[in-house]
């Protein structure tokens, strides 16, 4: 069990910067996930914290050791990758205890510990098997019995669902988080998959360019993005963006974007808001919060259905306003063709104002 | 209707595709066992009847003999020619492979300068061939005083096989996943540990094809044995039953057939047991596959 520090990170491939600047503290027993699209540089910092990478510039911490110069074997982490990266050559439990058995551990400790994995992780019955003979799940099951066994200070996750289909893709992903619930260890786990980042993340690292956007909970990411990029990204189907304009109404200030869709500015708002008065903004509104719900709080426009994509649980409806695209979410019980002419309603508070040209939230 | 006229219409080209490959490869086993075919008959027939040219060369007819086996084992140093065979070969074998595996693994994973050049450039040197190669090596195993032993041997045959052998490692290394080595490195494996306990596993088919190769070097080398090796107690099979066998102008033939055929028993030994062990798709499952 260990804290990890990140310290002003950086890392340079041949000219190219895949990580420029990272500051970062996991607390123990802390579950973060760095989150971003691909080329953002979450798995590069995820192999430096493994010493699979040299740092190029910045310090890693892993406990109070400074592990810059240390090699991987002796930074007591243990890695779990996107392939598995199993010894095809070897058995399920030789593949776990390789490790232990590197280290010189007796037979029985080594026993002891595979076992227990495996009761961990449902896979006692598959010890004799070799890697060819399991199933992509069980493979990754495998993956982590081999880091759990070790039991390391820190474990790194690298995006380990990415080959599995949906399905066992859900079931795995409560699986981790058992085994976290069950280990508590300091976990660091990379996705581009933001439902896995959602679901499993203590705190969520979204990452853009080699440089962090935005740290915070799920809740806070997903509800109080800090920028437009994390407000897009996270989130399924995405935010909707429409371009609108700050203007003057009555006392206040609202956010105009046709004559029947203006979004009224909170007080406390609008101190911050004053020098964008007339100017271009970007309004980022989810899908939940445009429906077929009529209440106070929201505002009704008329809409034409252009695309009705059925989910089952819920319908998404995608329309038109600006010639922007727009998705909202509603409820199946409507039966909705596509061009059928609707009201919808937009919700009056929970929206957001971004800033086009450097990309905050306002 | 349709589904059926298709249907037919694969079996009847199924059955001829079967046609020509049988009817191929028929051809292919009758032009590849016609001369261990031929040395067998040959071996077995009395000095009379290989003489004689009214008789039959597929067949014996005037009756089996041992009597060039006998000859083989008695009068001539064949045996000695097998067992400097034998330890000339375990010899090379085990240096090739030892060699080429180091310099394989350091050549595709540790990137170092110029290992890329250094790759090619080991290929290279195999295209040499070593008819070009025997009048200055016998200047070098003369100042080293290795001529006429066949030790020399053990020293000039991995010329031949270490490039190829590393060559043919690299391959098989390299397409070893990247991950597979990182969680090696993780799991606390250094080098050798990696090296042995993961890649020379997993690669253990490129491993035996290139045993196979090194075996049939030293084995079946010709060259130089004879350029290096004169006295009858150092020679191998293959120069060794040629020159005890023939006499100036005259072909012991019985005793030559069964020489090689003797001779060229272990190869088919060796090749029959170590085919086994090319089992295919050993390294699938090891990534996501």
């Amino acid at each position: 069990m260990a804290e990890v520090n990140i310290k002003n990170l950086h890392k340079v491939f041949d000219r190219t910067e895949a990580v420029r600047g990272i500051d970062l503290s996991i607390q123990d027993n802390e579950f973060v996930i760095l989150v971003g699209p691909s080329g953002c540089g979450k798995s590069t910092v995820l192999r430096m914290i493994a010493g699979l990478e040299e740092v190029t510039k910045g310090e890693i911490y892993i406990g109070n050791n400074l592990v810059n110069d240390i090699p991987p074997k002796d930074r007591d982490i243990a890695m779990v990758f996107q392939s598995y990266a199993l010894y095809p050559h070897m058995t399920v439990f030789e593949n776990m205890s390789f490790g232990l058995r590197l280290r010189k551990f007796s037979k029985e400790e080594i026993k002891k510990r595979v076992e227990e994995a495996a009761k961990v992780l449902g896979i006692s019955e598959l010890l004799k098997r070799r890697p060819r003979q399991l199933s992509g799940g069980q493979r990754q099951r495998v993956a982590m019995g081999r880091a759990i066994v070790r039991n390391p200070k820190v474990f790194l996750f690298d995006e380990p669902l990415s080959n599995l289909d949906a399905k066992m893709r859900g079931q795995m992903r409560i699986e981790i988080k058992r085994v976290h619930q069950h280990l508590k260890t300091t976990t660091v786990y990379v996705t581009h998959d933001q439902v896995e980042a959602m679901t499993l993340a203590d705190r969520v690292v979204v990452m853009k360019d080699g440089k962090i956007e935005q740290i915070g909970t799920p809740d806070e990411i997903y509800n109080f993005p800090k920028t437009g990029f994390v407000a897009g990204f996270i989130g399924s189907p995405a935010m909707n963006f429409i371009p609108s304009k700050i203007e003057k109404n009555g006392n206040g200030l609202s956010v105009y974007v046709n004559d029947d869709l203006s979004f009224p500015i909170e007080k406390k708002k609008e101190v911050d808001l004053k020098g964008f008065l007339g100017k271009e903004v970007l309004l980022g509104i989810r899908p939940e919060n445009i429906n077929e719900k009529n209440d106070k709080e929201s505002i009704k426009t008329k809409v034409k259905i252009d695309i009705v994509e059925p989910l089952g649980m819920e319908t998404m409806v995608y329309f038109s306003i600006n010639k922007v695209q727009l998705c909202g979410k509603v409820s199946p019980d409507n039966d909705l063709r596509d061009g059928t002419i609707i009201p919808l309603y937009f919700s009056k508070d929970s929206f957001h104002i971004i800033d086009p040209l450097t990309d905050k939230v306002l | 209707m349709k589904i059926f006229s298709y249907r037919n219409s694969i079996n009847s080209n199924r059955k001829w595709a079967l046609f020509a490959a049988y009817g191929c490869l028929i051809l292919f086993v009758i032009f590849f066992l016609f001369p261990p075919y031929y040395m067998l008959i040959t071996s077995l027939k009395s000095n009379k009847e290989i003489a004689e040219i009214t008789s039959n060369p597929w067949l014996i007819k005037q009756g089996l003999t041992l009597e060039h086996y006998k000859y083989l084992f008695n009068e001539t140093p064949f045996l000695t020619f097998f067992k400097n065979t034998i330890i000339v070969t375990i010899a090379v074998v085990v240096i090739s492979m030892v060699i080429s595996v180091l310099a394989a693994y350091s050549l595709s994973r540790l990137k170092f300068w110029g290992s890329g050049v250094l790759a090619t450039g080991i290929f290279l040197t195999y295209l040499v061939p070593d008819t070009l190669l025997f009048i200055p090596l016998f200047k070098i195993v003369g100042w080293l005083g290795l001529l006429n032993s066949y030790w020399v041997l053990v020293l000039v045959y991995p010329t031949l096989s270490v490039p190829f052998c590393t060559w043919l490692m690299i391959g098989y290394f390299s397409s070893i996943p990247k991950e597979i080595d990182e969680a090696a490195l993780i799991d606390g494996a250094n080098h050798m540990q990696m090296l042995l306990k993961v890649f020379v596993p997993v690669a253990m088919p490129g491993l035996i094809a290139a045993t196979i190769f090194a075996f049939t070097v030293s084995w079946a080398g010709f060259l130089y044995p004879l350029a290096f090796i004169y006295s009858e107690s150092e020679m191998v099979l293959t120069v060794g039953t040629v020159t005890t066998l023939i006499k100036g102008d005259v072909f012991h033939w019985g005793g030559l057939m069964a020489g090689a055929l003797l001779a060229a028993a272990p190869p088919v030994i060796v090749y029959a047991f170590l085919m086994d062990y090319y089992i295919a798709g050993l390294t699938s499952g090891a990534t996501k596959g």
